[in-house]
């Protein structure tokens, strides 16, 4: 909302600089956005009547002028404007003005005639982007008279950002009421008298749809003028206002609804039949609106028909065949209440957003239609003449909307607020809004004025009261905590934990998007159908993840296109997978690595990292829930992953998540060149251990026992361990795999694996006999189960 | 007894000259040993008349002495310098680098989280979550902005269909907690949002930290005591202004945004503020007593409040990031900024 210091000083005298007045409404709730000159220091330029035109002796284009600026001697000028005639007033600037950028007007010789001063278009004046030639005066003002003072240029526009629930200061008025309000200062209310009809002739308004429009006031205009000139004062409102000047028909319609809050319509009445009808739409319908959109409207829609045809989208915008045009001689104005449901959403179902529908939508005052209509009424017949009939107003007087008064309790508000106001000033503040408060004591009953849509309840009584009383006198002070232990659930690994660890093993966190690119999110989840987005952004953010790394592997690329060869990232987040109807959100810790292992360093030569680097990172995780020592790890396919190079993480016959190599394929295809490492892992099953839990512990001593083993090339060295310690020694404390060798001496197709077995019993010392006895069973049950032999 | 005084001057000019322990050994063999060349000469004791026995009894044992004395000084003059020319060749050039992994770190907002998150703890905040694909009801409904309001329009909401979108905000967690738990309650809701909205200055989808507070007797002075203390202490600065002005949010009654003095400036006026002095930081509010009802707190007896923070916001503030889209490339040397 743009509001002109200079027309609000005509509504309220407030007194304040315009710094004050902004910091006074932003404190009060009406954001002040911004502060700008109506126009740019510009002296010297004042009104000049052209009293002769010359052609130039040298040059077509320019023509030789007298003009009387005022001084009593005409004053010669060259001018190059097309539009410059005898009678014509224009703004004038004298030798020695400053116009705009600090351009100096001097005596100047152009073509060799001499000419002094400058006749000046409304873009030499900082005015408007317009280049149509000579600003065009009216004819009342003087000659000599200072543009400056004649415009009203020393003025300034404070821009105010209204949040949804203040409709009732979209308007000079209501902006008026409300610094009025605040600044103690009374309100000069327009007076608005009703316009005599000059002649008889209404037409018909038939209210079909009287809950969603239940008062329509409208008004037949004979023989208005559209090529009437729209006065200066007028247009310099309407600019300052940031509205454009469309002829008098459509400004005198903008100019009410900027200066009451009433929106409102001019209908070429010659092109209406039989009566206006309010209605909702038939499904189906259609409308080609002002600005030429066609419309295909429903059954929500709320229109402006008449017996034959849809006029208006009612409350957003005109239609392009009933508006008024250059040839339009009679009007018919309208100024209707539409309900805020009537109009909310319909607008931008449609793609719209007009200054009415921001308005309707918001709720406006159902007091205003008549006072709009005599308002504008009044204004049209000043401007472009006419003969005005009669005002109509349809009305369904039980459907227009009522504010039911508000229940206030002096205490709940002191309550609310923390602060003992004293009842009174809550009393002063309410009636300063306009509000009508009854009875006494600790129950008070509000009425607020009809132009107050936001106000419904108590508490939006109290913030009127804290608003207007300021937020800043309003008290500050910690709560009492009544305090209470939060129960820690210590056999869960606080994810704040795992971050850290991730951090300590040189990762660096990354945040990326939770939607991506539909074809990549493929390439790593073929047989997954993402969560689409209805209105993505772009291709590239369109489906929401199955998994991070997508998002990991592009943040990858970025750095890697960066001289960053070494990357090791990770991540926390939602992943969004679709289980049938379902759909599960699921919190995972992911991570990549590739390049070098270690950052480059004198002592160390570079080795790029392998899976086994990243296994290590992922059981170091493990660990900190114990979780190292539970899962298992098991060669397994993944569609992203080398398909010898991945593992599935399984915990009690439950997937935990999945550690591999990127697919080279996806690798070549995403230009990454060099192998990179992911792991993905659901962050609650990471982070959820057990209760440690004391056993006893042996007082003898421990004896290693190592083992050479053949075994088929191809068997996971983890279920050779698995067999050992499923063979229900009890004195079994631990198994070591502390080489794996393949080559000289090992058969082909087979290999050695070194284990080192520790046993310790817990009531003796073992004897070599039982050792033996223990070693020898183990390694039939190896021989029985997976074939292997004991090395030679 | 010449030839055991030129004896002994032969062995201590070897012992002086000998350069390494296992020579020296050689020596000491040789001299002292069971056959060296001055234990024989205990044997020609035997030739002499007994009267002289005595003197040259003594004077090889004297010399045996001499010559072992200057043994065991050697000795440990070469074991000093074997052990100094060790050491010497063990010295180290100590400035160069240690050897190790490169530490890694938090990304900022996740930085920025765990600040506010250790802040508010202090005050028995206990974090909440909530999903991400929400549905409208809690979205929106719940939280008093039913379908056509004008509000939604501030949202620009991503959808999936007619009722399930992307939380615009960590509002809906606030729904959650209370249909969940009774009153009191005082949590906050750390999380990623989205908007339908990418420029200089907007990301589709970035961070807030929602708070609220539901109790007997709870009012908009704690709502301000509360934040006042929270920003003080997340910028450590005693003196931040601060100032309450009064906005509107459908799910809260008064509403209130909270402003800064700007931080860059100390309140001057320079362009991170607009020349203004001021910062915006967040929205707040005393709970709707429509959102209370939506969830069957009665709020005659209770009262609360909630306010609702753009992580990214406070955390260019306090680092001085000056790109917003800075947080999401990821680029590597930014990250590497904040270990």
């Amino acid at each position: 909302m743009k509001i002109s210091n200079q027309w609000l000083g005509q509504w309220v005298d407030h007194g304040l600089a315009v710094d004050a007045l902004g910091h006074r409404l932003t404190m009060a709730g009406l954001e002040l956005d911004a502060v700008t000159a109506v126009a740019q220091d510009f002296t010297g330029v004042v009104v000049a009547h052209v009293i002769a035109v010359d052609p130039h002796p040298d040059a077509d284009k320019l023509r030789v002028c007298q003009v009387d600026d005022g001084s009593g001697e005409p004053v010669q000028v060259v001018c190059g404007a097309p539009n410059v005639h005898v009678g014509m007033r224009a703004p004038f600037a004298r030798v020695g003005a400053v116009l705009p950028g600090d351009f100096k007007i001097k005596k100047a010789k152009l073509r060799g005639v001499p000419s002094f001063g400058m006749l000046c278009s409304a873009r030499e004046l900082g005015l408007s982007e317009a280049h149509e030639g000579l600003m065009s005066l009216p004819d009342e003002p003087a000659a000599g008279t200072d543009i400056r003072v004649l415009l009203g240029l020393d003025d300034q526009v404070l821009e105010v950002d209204l949040t949804p629930n203040r409709a009732d200061c979209l308007s000079m008025a209501g902006v008026a009421r409300e610094v009025a309000t605040l600044t103690g200062r009374p309100l000069k209310v327009l007076e608005v008298p009703a316009v005599p009809a000059a002649c008889e002739d209404v037409f018909p308004v038939r209210l079909e749809a009287a809950a969603d429009c239940p008062r329509y006031a409208g008004r037949v205009i004979r023989g208005v003028n559209p090529a009437a000139p729209t006065p200066l004062w007028m247009q310099e409102r309407l600019r300052r206002a940031g509205v454009r000047s469309l002829g008098p028909l459509v400004d005198v319609t903008n100019y009410v609804m900027l200066e009451l809050g009433q929106p409102m319509h001019a209908f070429d009445l010659a092109v209406l039949d039989g009566a206006i009808v309010v209605r909702r739409a038939r499904a189906g319908e259609s409308l080609v609106l002002l600005d030429g959109q066609p419309l295909t409207l429903g059954g929500d829609d709320l229109v402006i028909a008449d017996e034959g045809k849809l006029l208006a989208l009612a409350g957003i915008m005109g239609g392009e065949a009933s508006g008024v045009t250059d040839d339009t001689r009679d009007v018919f104005l309208e100024s209707a209440h539409f309900v805020p449901t009537a109009v909310a959403g319909r607008a931008r179902h449609h793609g719209l957003h007009t200054e009415s529908s921001h308005r309707f939508e918001r709720g406006v005052d159902p007091a205003l239609p008549l006072r709009a209509l005599e308002r504008a009424t009044q204004l049209l017949c000043e401007i472009a003449g006419g003969t005005p009939g009669p005002a109509t107003v349809a009305e369904e007087a039980s459907q227009v909307p009522v504010r039911a008064p508000i229940t206030l309790r002096p205490a709940r508000v002191s309550r609310l607020l923390g602060l003992a106001l004293p009842p009174e000033r809550m009393r002063e503040i309410l009636v300063a809004l306009g509000c009508e408060v009854s009875g006494a004591g600790e129950a008070w009953q509000v009425t607020v004025p009809s132009f107050r849509f936001d106000l419904a309840i108590e508490e939006d009584l109290v913030e009127e009261i804290a608003r207007v009383h300021g937020y800043d006198d309003l008290p500050s002070e910690l709560p009492l905590v009544r305090p209470g232990i939060t129960w820690l659930d210590e056999a869960r690994v606080d994810p704040r934990r795992l971050r850290s660890r991730l951090c300590d093993l040189g990762y660096l966190e990354a945040i990326t998007f939770s939607f991506v690119d539909e074809a990549l999110e493929a390439r790593f989840s073929p047989d997954t159908r993402p969560l689409k987005l209805a209105n993505p952004l772009s291709s590239e953010l369109a489906v929401m993840r199955t998994t991070l790394w997508p998002g990991l592997v592009k943040v990858a690329r970025h750095n890697l296109n960066r001289q960053q060869t070494r990357v090791r990232l990770f991540e926390t987040g939602l992943r969004f997978v679709p289980e049938g109807d379902a759909l599960k959100q699921e919190k995972v810790v992911s991570g990549l690595i590739c390049g070098a292992l270690l950052p480059a360093q004198w002592g160390q030569a570079e080795r790029p990292v392998d899976f086994f680097d990243l296994k290590g990172d992922v059981e170091s995780l493990l660990a900190l829930a114990g979780l190292d020592r539970r899962v298992s790890w098991r060669a397994a396919r993944h569609p992203a992953l080398h398909p010898g190079q991945s593992a599935e993480l399984v915990l009690d016959g439950e997937s935990l998540g999945w550690v591999g190599a990127l697919n080279p394929a996806l690798e070549a295809e995403l230009d990454l060149e060099m192998p990179v490492f992911l792991f993905e892992l659901s962050l609650d099953k990471v982070c959820r251990g057990r209760l440690p839990r004391f056993r006893e512990q042996s007082r003898f001593p421990a004896i290693r026992r190592d083992l050479a083993l053949l075994v088929d090339a191809a068997l996971p060295a983890a279920r050779v361990v698995e067999i050992i310690e499923g063979a229900g020694h009890e004195a079994l404390k631990g198994v070591n795999l502390f080489d794996v060798y393949t080559g000289q001496g090992v058969p082909e197709g087979r290999k050695s694996l070194a284990l080192g077995l520790i046993l310790q019993d817990l009531s003796s010392t073992l004897t070599d006999e039982k050792v033996d006895e223990m070693i020898h069973g183990i390694v039939t049950k190896l021989q029985e189960e997976v074939g292997a032999t004991l090395r030679a | 007894m010449e030839s055991l005084s030129n004896l002994t001057d032969a062995a201590l000019t070897a012992i002086r000259a000998s350069a390494d322990l296992r020579h020296l050994d050689e020596l000491r063999v040789h001299y002292l040993g069971k056959k060296g060349v001055i234990t024989e000469q205990l044997k020609s004791l035997g030739a002499l008349p007994p009267e002289q026995r005595r003197e040259a009894g003594q004077a090889i044992n004297q010399a045996k002495q001499v010559v072992a004395e200057a043994l065991e000084a050697r000795r440990e003059a070469l074991e000093l310098a074997a052990r100094e020319a060790r050491l010497a060749a063990e010295t180290l050039d100590v400035t160069l680098p240690g050897r190790r992994q490169e530490p890694g770190g938090l990304h900022p907002v996740t930085l920025t989280i765990e600040r506010i998150q250790a802040l508010l703890e202090q005050l028995g905040f206990a974090v909440a979550e909530g999903p991400e694909v929400e549905d409208d009801y809690h979205n929106f409904e719940a939280l008093n902005i039913p379908s056509h309001h004008p509000a939604r329009a501030m949202h620009d909401t991503f959808y999936f269909d007619a009722t399930t979108l992307l939380r615009t905000h960590t509002s809906p967690v606030q729904v959650r907690v209370m249909e969940n738990q009774a009153p009191p309650l005082r949590i906050i809701a750390p999380g990623r949002v989205y908007r339908c909205d990418s420029d200089l200055t907007h990301s589709p989808m970035f961070h807030q930290v929602e708070g609220l507070v539901v109790d007997e007797q709870v009012t908009f002075a704690h709502l301000r005591g509360v934040l006042d203390a929270f920003l003080r202490a997340f910028f450590e600065q005693n003196d931040l202004k601060t100032r309450f002005r009064p906005s509107y949010f459908p799910f809260t009654e008064p509403s209130a945004e909270v402003d800064i003095q700007c931080v860059q400036c100390g309140g001057h006026g320079c362009r991170v503020c607009k020349q203004t002095g001021w910062l915006e930081v967040m929205g707040c509010g005393m709970v709707h007593p429509n959102v209370l009802g939506h969830v069957g707190i009665d709020s005659e007896r209770y009262s609360g409040f909630a306010f609702g923070l753009g992580v990214e916001r406070m955390a260019m503030l306090r680092y001085g990031v000056n790109d917003l889209r800075l947080f999401f490339d990821n680029d590597i040397r930014f990250l590497r900024q904040f270990v």
